[in-house]
């Protein structure tokens, strides 16, 4: 029997051992080339080396794929693929009713559903009664599978996520030509691995054509999505490649001071891969060296660019105050983890807004702006290039852990639809110029740099006279100085776009998200507005400065509430400049994106209030 | 000596800003800085192409002081910063100048992974054993037992030694002078250009207020002839009056012999060797202390070894050729890609 769906939720589930990443991210390549939208989440323990069946070690990769709908990586699963006891258990507070279950029955013994904790074996009480339950044994049967290929014992037990692959492939009647290239070109040095995951996909998927347990196949249909060409990608990755564009459409060359930190590595894993394009990649000793190493770099004349997480955020904090007195174009990308300290380094958070706008000493403003998919990270990280460079400041991009490691189809782009950056350069001698002399529209100073003839100066983290520039510590020149610097940051609002918000003949109640949430508000949002309800929703991608006509758009709700994963620090910024209006919360801090279900009971309740 | 000033392009004052110089009168530092334009000027530098990099405290006005392109950044972080210029433009002639605090305390992390690195960066190293910005605190090569404002019954901490650090760094260039010395400075510092790498320079300074005659035992003209030793590449380790002193290897150790004595003649004493790969030899000239030794000045260690920045660059290059991409839009069309029609 086959069932044809509009969208399907599936998470893989296992020791972190397992393989469960890279089973979710076949699958979920092979279903973005079938045409599906889709949206992934993976969620990793926080230790690497958690001990091996223990619901710690668990690691999970959720996926939602279908027509329509797919806003975000889904509340709950509909199918659950789980590899031991430990992922059975982590999993089981969060299943829809009637769901399905696919675990490996060979992996339940006595020693590793204690392990979970589990008092009795889930599987011979009454703990999955509700559920839909497919138990193979995967271990067993992938061994016997591979038999003939002589491998030892551990190398076969590696290819059981393999195996589990192809049952799942089965289920959702996906070809597994693209997985098994995959497999060919990933070994194509090492044929014998190459051939037992290859075997061991097939095997998995003709054991699901084959056994009585598996009644029925689904069908998952494509989505209506724009024409144009497109590709898997994640956040990370998309902010890496909006970086390299930029730098390109900028005509300068990319620099990268950077130490690792998850989440937020994989930029400069990226980028270091692209030597070809002339971007510089430089590991730096710490984070400070990352950001100061992009400050010298920005002096120098190229695009300058650090990446770090919320702890190196912290560390960087002196020398970002020093691109702001220097009034250097840097772009800092923060991918925002649970805090505070080391906090929850593999968990999503947006809690790192009041530190963007404010963490500095002295006055001390900078351009904060936000990413709101995995996708739309391309974009943003141009867009934070592009103010750097044209209003010669540091920028701030906060995305967070749930858009750099999730991912979806990413329409691509061409370097020929994206538009030209105008560095603030002069590089003849110009007799009017004075280091720190402003353009009298956006108050920029213009960009000169080393090897410039004619034009040496010096800069520094000292207080600059207005004009020329030089160390000044003149009371007023002070207070004229501090005033610039806010009011140059300000101008930037007169060179973005205005706010826009969905839902243009509601009055009752604004949902108010900012970056990586997006997708979840906006779908429960949507299904709100279907429903007939009174409710419309804007997203802020500019942070410092707001959107100019941020206040018309307040002004015509009569109830706002700002959501987001934190304790309220949007909300409460927004409390700061615009007083006027009053602002409900819905926040979440536990690591976890918010659940579409969850919105939609608190939008409902302040629906129904007065 | 008088063609080759000739020929230059800049006077050495031609490389002072038009900044009023702000050092205590009678500080080291105004020695320094004349060295460093008098260098500029004999190597011929064009001004547009230098680029001064500075840290924070009294040594770190230095670039406010100079026509050349100049960056004062925050404490302890110019190796860093200088490291991202030169990584911008390699062609620049990239110059550090730092203290004792800022480079070896604040900085230390920045200053070992700058020396291991070895990016082509000269570091001028102002060491007066004392923090004078901030008004007479102890540093990081202080002696044992130095009465400072922060430690008024002596400290109870070993200092750094500049040489031993940056040659446990795995440096390759480090040279010690006086700052009662322009000439040998000049010379130094010129030899710290052509090498490449990071050069460390360390400076004796003396810091006039804080730590008056903190070096006056080396640098004194008293003092220098007997407690001083230039060590010349390829020349031998001789000093005091008439060069009537050598020193000589005993086992694992440095030995302080007088010519003439004890049937030495000149024929026994070492002979630098600067560029020597092993650096044992360089640690212990490095190490010798006052009283039973002379001070080692002049370029100790200059030997040959891996740059980073033109490593760095060499591999770029070579991926523009190796790349299967020609283009940005090459690498967003590979891999897995597809397309929805309308
Ligand atoms: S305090 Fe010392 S080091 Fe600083 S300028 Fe004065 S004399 Fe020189």
């Amino acid at each position: 029997m086959k069932t044809t769906l509009e969208s399907v939720v599936i998470k893989f589930a296992g020791d972190s051992g397992d393989g469960m990443q890279l089973a979710g991210t076949l699958f979920t390549d092979t279903t973005a080339v079938m045409g599906n939208s889709i949206a992934t989440f993976p969620d990793f323990p926080s230790e690497i080396r958690a001990p091996q069946g223990t619901v710690a070690g668990v690691s999970g990769f959720q996926i939602h794929f279908g027509t329509s709908g797919v806003h975000s990586p889904g509340d709950t699963p509909d199918i659950l693929v789980a590899m031991n006891p430990a992922a059975l258990k982590a999993n089981l507070h969060n299943l829809k009713p009637a769901c399905t279950i696919l675990l490996d029955s060979d992996a339940f013994s006595k020693k590793t559903i204690e392990k979970a904790g589990f008092g009795n074996n889930p599987l011979e009480d009454d703990t999955l009664s509700d559920f839909k339950v497919i138990e193979a044994p995967i271990t067993s049967l992938t061994k016997s599978a591979l038999t003939d290929l002589g491998l030892d014992n551990k190398t076969a037990d590696r290819c059981k996520n393999v195996f589990t692959l192809g049952i799942v492939f089965w289920l959702f009647s996906e070809p597994l030509e693209q997985t098994i290239n995959f497999f060919k070109q990933k070994f194509k040095n090492n044929p014998t691995i190459a051939e037992a995951n290859i075997k061991a996909i097939k095997a998995g998927y003709n054991y699901a054509l084959t056994i009585e347990a598996i009644k029925s196949s689904f069908t998952v249909l494509p989505a209506k999505k724009v024409p144009g060409t497109y590709r898997n990608i994640t956040g990370n990755q998309a902010t890496a490649w909006g970086l390299m564009a930029a730098a390109q459409k900028a005509g300068k060359p990319l620099f990268l001071g950077s130490y690792p930190i998850t989440p937020a590595t994989d930029i400069m894993q990226e980028l270091t891969k692209h030597k070809w394009t002339k971007t510089r990649v430089f590991q730096a000793e710490d984070e400070i060296a990352g950001i100061c190493s992009t400050i010298g770099a920005a002096f120098a004349g190229n695009v300058a660019v650090t990446t770090t997480s919320g702890p190196g955020m912290a560390l960087k904090t002196e020398a970002i105050g020093l691109a702001v007195m220097t009034e250097l174009p840097i772009v800092i990308v923060n991918v925002q983890r649970g805090g505070p300290s080391t906090g929850l380094p593999t968990k999503t958070e947006q809690s790192d807004l009041m530190q963007a706008v404010w963490g500095r000493n002295g006055e001390s403003p900078v351009v904060v702006i936000s990413a709101s998919t995995p996708a739309d990270c391309f974009d943003w990280a141009f867009e934070a290039t592009r103010i750097a460079l044209e209003h010669m400041t540091p920028v701030i991009l906060l995305t967070e852990s749930y858009l750099g490691n999730g991912a979806e189809p990413w329409r691509i782009k061409s370097l020929k639809e994206l538009p030209e950056i105008k560095p603030l350069m002069l590089e003849t001698k110009d007799a009017n110029w004075q280091p720190y002399k402003r353009d009298n529209e956006k108050l920029t100073r213009k960009w000169v740099v080393p090897g410039t003839p004619e034009m040496q100066h010096r800069i520094g983290g000292l207080e600059k006279d207005e004009c020329t520039g030089c160390v000044s510590h003149n009371p007023q020149n002070h207070e004229l100085m501090v005033k610039i610097r806010k009011e140059k940051i300000q101008r930037v609002a007169n060179f973005i776009p205005e706010q826009r918000y969905k839902g243009k003949d509601a009055k009752k109640l604004l949902v108010v998200g900012w970056g990586g949430q997006f997708g979840i508000l906006f779908g429960a949002v949507n299904e709100l507005q279907k429903e007939g309800k009174d409710i419309a929703f804007t997203h802020f991608n500019y942070i410092n400065p707001l959107p100019k006509n941020t206040a018309e758009i307040f002004s015509k709700f009569d109830k706002i509430i700002v959501c987001e994963l934190n304790d309220g620090q949007f909300a409460n910024y927004l409390r700061a400049l615009l007083p006027q209006f009053k602002y409900e919360q819905y926040n979440k801090i536990q690591g976890l994106p918010f659940t579409v279900k969850e919105l939609k009971n608190k939008f409902n309740q302040l629906l129904e209030e007065k | 000596m008088e063609a080759t000033t000739l020929q230059c392009l800049y006077k050495p004052r031609d490389y002072a800003s038009d900044q009023e110089v702000k050092w205590c009168p009678g500080c080291g530092d105004y020695a320094i800085i004349s060295a460093v334009q008098k260098t500029f000027s004999e190597l011929n530098l064009k001004k547009e192409d230098v680029t001064i990099v500075s840290g924070i405290g009294c040594s770190s006005r230095f670039p406010y002081y100079m026509n050349t392109y100049g960056f004062h950044t925050i404490h302890g972080r110019a190796a860093a910063v200088a490291t991202g210029v030169k990584l911008a433009n390699p062609d620049l002639s990239v110059w550090m100048m730092s203290g004792d605090g800022d480079s070896l305390a604040i900085g230390g992390n920045h200053f070992i992974h700058a020396v291991r690195r070895n990016i082509n960066i000269n570091l001028i190293l102002f060491n007066n054993e004392i923090y004078g910005l901030t008004k007479g605190q102890y540093s990081p090569t202080s002696e044992r037992g130095k009465i400072t404002k922060s430690s008024p019954y002596g400290t109870v901490e070993s200092p750094f030694n500049v040489g031993e650090l940056t040659l446990g760094s795995k440096g390759h260039f480090y040279a010690r002078v006086p700052d009662t010395d322009v000439k040998l400075m000049t010379e130094v510092m010129k030899q710290a250009y052509l090498h490449e790498g990071f050069s460390v320079v360390e400076v004796l300074q003396n810091c006039v207020i804080f730590n008056d005659k903190t070096h006056a035992d080396i640098t004194s003209k008293e003092t220098k002839l007997n407690n001083q030793i230039l060590l010349e590449h390829g020349k031998p380790m001789l000093f005091g009056e008439n060069n009537s002193k050598g020193l000589l290897l005993n086992g694992l150790d440095l030995e302080v012999v007088t010519i003439g004595e004890n049937g030495i003649s000149e024929e026994d004493i070492l002979v630098h060797d600067a560029s020597a790969k092993s650096n044992v030899l360089h640690n212990l000239l490095i190490q010798m202390k006052l009283p039973e030794f002379p001070i080692a000045m002049g370029v100790i260690r200059n030997a040959d070894a891996n740059v980073y920045d033109k490593a760095f660059f060499e591999q770029m290059e070579n991926q523009e050729q190796l790349s299967k991409y020609k283009s940005l839009d090459d690498l967003f069309m590979s891999g897995n890609i597809f397309t929805i029609n309308s």
